[in-house]
């Protein structure tokens, strides 16, 4: 059974229909990218999963469990947490406070302040400054290692690497093998193609608020994939 | 000369209260962005409730201090959770709308209830005890116990923002809600908690209030006034800068009585309209931009 699934899932904002029926699902140790444009449904796919965006109950089953109408901050407790787009780090928080925050829900797992400085020495050093003095790749950072605090068992990262420079971006997905080897699904939001390709076991192309391709990167062509990005 | 200092003195004092009164008026507004029009009437309503406690009873008025504190903050959270979280979004004017509506149903339950007669609390001889520090001036026992307090309750919060887990929670979401959801954290309760602690304060300043002065059920507004102009003087979002506005508010007072008696209550406001042509940031600014 998948760790998470959404069969037919929709998401409205207001009057207008973001996401069209989407089928979606990620095994146990799994890491799936999600790729697509600009306004393809990724982000709103993410929050509506992480209870954001309000969905029918039966709509997402996470670990046997249909979470699609709890609200956001139960969802956290149930194991699935997010690294929001733009990291949007607490600025009146130090880096150490905004890694303590996100161990509110209590879930017990192996990750601690200690393992989240072994995985980020850097954050070690900075721990005491307010977490929006850092660099962009540092508190790219801090906001991974705010998620893991929550011991999730699915971590999803929505566009972890927007506005960062290639080596910082290097860094940053250097520590995904560490997250995976605790038993972390991982699901990333991706524009950069070749990025997504390289970290997933799987993928899914989104266009337009539908899943236009899915597969394994492996197995898909670039003709295949372009189209589906594009529409073309 | 030394008439003047005595002056200064009691200020410092009379400042005490007034930051009471601030400390959960800057509360609410640090945290939820709530500006609470009905504060000050909330302030008098504890002080009714203590008279309605002590009076019938002959209970020490500051015994009922157990009873007011805990009422006040329920009250606060259900208040919150039941009728203001409903009333918070982009726009600010939903919340001060509705508080000022509760204002006025209070003042009007309130006269309803205890008439319009001016009450008070009897502490007894602590009311008049005072405390000789030297060169004809003394220090009020009460006045001094009311600072005392205030100082307490901003150390007290403080340290709760700083030290705990829960005021992390606090600091959090008050930066950003939405994101303090994906931590686990329930913003709702988070705003229904720091109002319940806004109106305990607020139940403090009740009961002092009572004690100190005579009180009827309209004076509310002219306390939500004080604690506003601490509140701005100070500088917003700094607690140690709201204690130093009370104060400053205070001196303020008392010198302008010591000048001519009725013109008190206009050296404070003009102080505080000196301080916003000047520093209109407060005298404390907590320089964070949101």
């Amino acid at each position: 059974m998948s760790l998470v699934s959404t069969h037919g899932l929709t998401a409205f904002y207001g009057d207008f229909q973001a996401l069209f029926g989407i089928d979606f699902s990620v095994e146990a140790g799994e890491t799936v990218a999600i790729i697509g444009s600009n306004g393809a449904g990724k982000s709103t796919f993410l929050r509506t999963l992480t209870g954001l965006i309000a969905s029918p109950a039966a709509a997402i089953r996470f670990d046997g469990r249909e979470i699609g109408a709890l609200a956001a901050h139960r969802i956290v407790a149930e194991g699935l947490a997010m690294v929001p787009e733009g990291r949007r780090l607490f600025p009146s928080l130090s880096v150490e406070e905004n890694l303590a925050i996100g161990a509110y829900s209590r879930r017990k797992g192996p990750w601690t302040l200690e393992r989240i400085f072994t995985l980020f020495p850097i954050l070690k050093e900075r721990r005491r400054h307010p977490g929006t003095a850092l660099s962009g790749g540092q508190q790219q950072m801090v906001a991974i290692g705010r998620a893991l605090m929550s011991n999730p068992k699915l971590l999803l990262c929505d566009e972890i690497s927007l506005g960062l420079a290639p080596v910082v971006i290097r860094d940053i997905y250097d520590a995904l093998p560490g997250i995976k080897a605790e038993g972390t699904s991982v699901v990333v939001v991706e524009q950069d193609v070749g990025q997504a390709m390289q970290v997933a076991d799987r993928l899914y192309c989104f266009q337009e608020g539908r899943v236009s391709l899915e597969g394994v990167p492996s197995e898909l062509s670039r003709e295949r994939i372009s189209a589906a990005y594009f529409g073309v | 000369m030394i008439g003047w200092l005595d002056t200064i003195v009691q200020g410092l004092l009379l400042g005490g209260l007034y930051a009471l009164f601030a400390a959960g008026l800057s509360l609410a507004f640090g945290i939820m962005r709530l500006v609470n029009i009905a504060h000050g009437d909330f302030i008098i309503l504890a002080a009714y409730l203590g008279i309605a406690i002590a009076e019938p009873f002959g209970i020490n008025p500051f015994l009922c201090l157990l009873v007011v504190v805990p009422a006040m903050a329920a009250i606060g959270y259900v208040l919150q959770r039941g009728v203001l979280n409903a009333t918070l979004g982009q726009d600010i004017l939903p919340p001060l709308l509705v508080t000022f509506g509760l204002s006025i149903i209070i003042q009007n339950l309130l006269t309803e209830i205890f008439s319009a007669d001016s009450r008070g609390l009897n502490a007894g001889d602590i009311e008049i005890a005072s405390i000789p520090v030297g060169g004809g001036i003394a220090v009020g026992v009460l006045p001094l116990l009311v600072l005392v307090t205030a100082i307490a309750v901003i150390v007290g919060l403080q340290l709760l923002f700083t030290r705990t887990a829960i005021g992390r929670a606090f600091r959090a979401t008050s930066d950003d809600p939405v994101t303090a959801e994906l931590m686990g954290i329930d913003a709702r309760h988070i705003y229904g908690l720091a109002m319940a602690l806004a109106m305990a304060i607020v139940g403090i300043a009740g009961v002092y209030l009572a004690i100190r002065t005579s009180i009827n059920p309209t004076i509310g507004p002219a306390r939500l006034l004080y604690a506003f102009e601490a509140v701005i003087i100070g500088g917003l979002g700094s607690l140690w800068g709201t204690l130093a506005g009370g104060m400053l508010l205070g001196v303020a007072q008392t010198v302008g009585f010591r000048l001519d008696p009725g013109w008190g209550i206009l050296a404070g406001h003009l102080t505080f309209l000196a301080v916003l042509v000047f520093r209109p940031n407060g005298l404390f600014p907590k320089t964070r931009d949101r």
